[in-house]
């Protein structure tokens, strides 16, 4: 079987008309293929999550991944444009929304979209993949250890990070929870807190949280890395989306 | 995780990068992931010139273990020059 894949740099419109770069990697052919949103971690638009949509490319799906540090500068390296970030105070919720929102646009523009689109996003990502799933027009969404989702950021920290627990009963589809059971943020205490809370609202969602695994197994760059979590996340997720995006 | 902590401080110097010195005037100072140490959380300081573009900031990533000997040995190297400068 012949397998192909574009995965280039296009322009996608975010906040305030923007334009802001994003990475797209897309199965060549006439499709009709689902789409992912891929968010970025705090670390910025990197090669380990560019690597990424190009996974979900492989797998059968457009993937865009917005460049959310974009206006502190579109050209500067990943290292120094997450400099930028940590000065500048990072980016508010109502800009990622607005950017992420401008992503899926662009998916479902595309020729060979199917319309349907999930979103993923992993460490502050997944905190954003929540967002997404209460905020805008996502099939499926999926949360990889994503903190301060249900206890805010600590007192002492000088930049508030405030929980999104409260919009999960605008939750309007299907949520994937990937987690590690030695993390602290999210701790396993705060996982059985988003869980109950979506059971009790009657969210549909299923949740996995992985032994020997801690903060950011998926990524391939960094000590973090756990094969066996990552292994079994990735078929959780593939699985997952096969079940809601086809 | 992500952990979001960043502290700023104004300060008097000059940071050398790249062979050429350059005077600083801010340090912005968290405990995160890093971009190049390979450790899950380092102590992430970037030495930078209002101004100036953030590439040419001189930024370094300690481990936290090796974060905390560093602040103590400059703190031992200022007590034991005392006051003034």
């Amino acid at each position: 079987m012949y397998q192909g894949l574009l995965a280039e740099t296009v322009t996608v419109v975010g906040h305030n008309d923007d334009e802001i770069g994003a990475y797209l990697a897309r199965p060549l052919g006439p499709g009709p293929f689902p789409g992912v949103l891929v968010i970025h971690h705090a670390p910025g638009w990197d090669t380990a999550t560019k690597e990424i949509a190009r996974r979900f490319a492989y797998e059968g799906y457009i993937a865009i991944c917005p460049n959310l540090y974009h206006r502190f500068g579109p050209d500067l390296s990943t290292d120094d444009a997450a400099a930028a970030a940590r000065a500048g105070g990072w980016v508010t919720t109502e800009q990622f929304l607005a950017d992420a929102a401008g992503a899926l646009r662009h998916v479902r523009g595309l020729p060979v979209s199917n319309g349907k689109v999930g979103a993923i996003g992993y460490c502050s990502g997944g905190r954003q993949s929540f967002l997404a799933a209460c905020e805008l027009p996502v099939d499926a969404a999926i949360d990889c250890y994503g903190a301060f989702v249900v206890n805010g950021s600590p007192p002492e920290m000088p930049l508030r990070m405030e929980p999104v627990i409260d919009r999960a009963p605008k939750i309007s589809c299907p949520i994937l929870g990937l987690f590690g059971v030695e993390d602290t943020r999210p701790s396993p205490d705060e996982v059985a807190q988003i869980d109950a809370e979506l059971t009790r609202l009657g969210k549909e969602h299923e949740f996995h949280s992985f032994q020997n695994a801690g903060h950011g197994f998926f990524a391939v760059d960094r000590t973090m890395y756990r094969v066996e979590a990552a292994v079994e996340g990735w078929r959780l997720i593939l699985d997952f989306y096969g079940r809601h995006l086809a | 995780m992500c952990s979001y902590v960043v502290e700023k401080t104004a300060l008097t110097g000059s940071a050398k990068a790249a062979g050429t010195w350059s005077p600083i005037n801010t340090a912005v100072v968290s405990v995160d992931h890093p971009f190049h140490a390979p450790v899950e959380h380092a102590l992430i300081v970037d030495f930078t010139n209002a101004g100036r573009p953030v590439s040419e900031r001189v930024a370094l990533e300690l481990s936290v273990a090796s974060a905390r000997e560093l602040i103590a040995c400059m703190q031992t190297a200022l007590d034991a020059f005392g006051e003034g400068g």
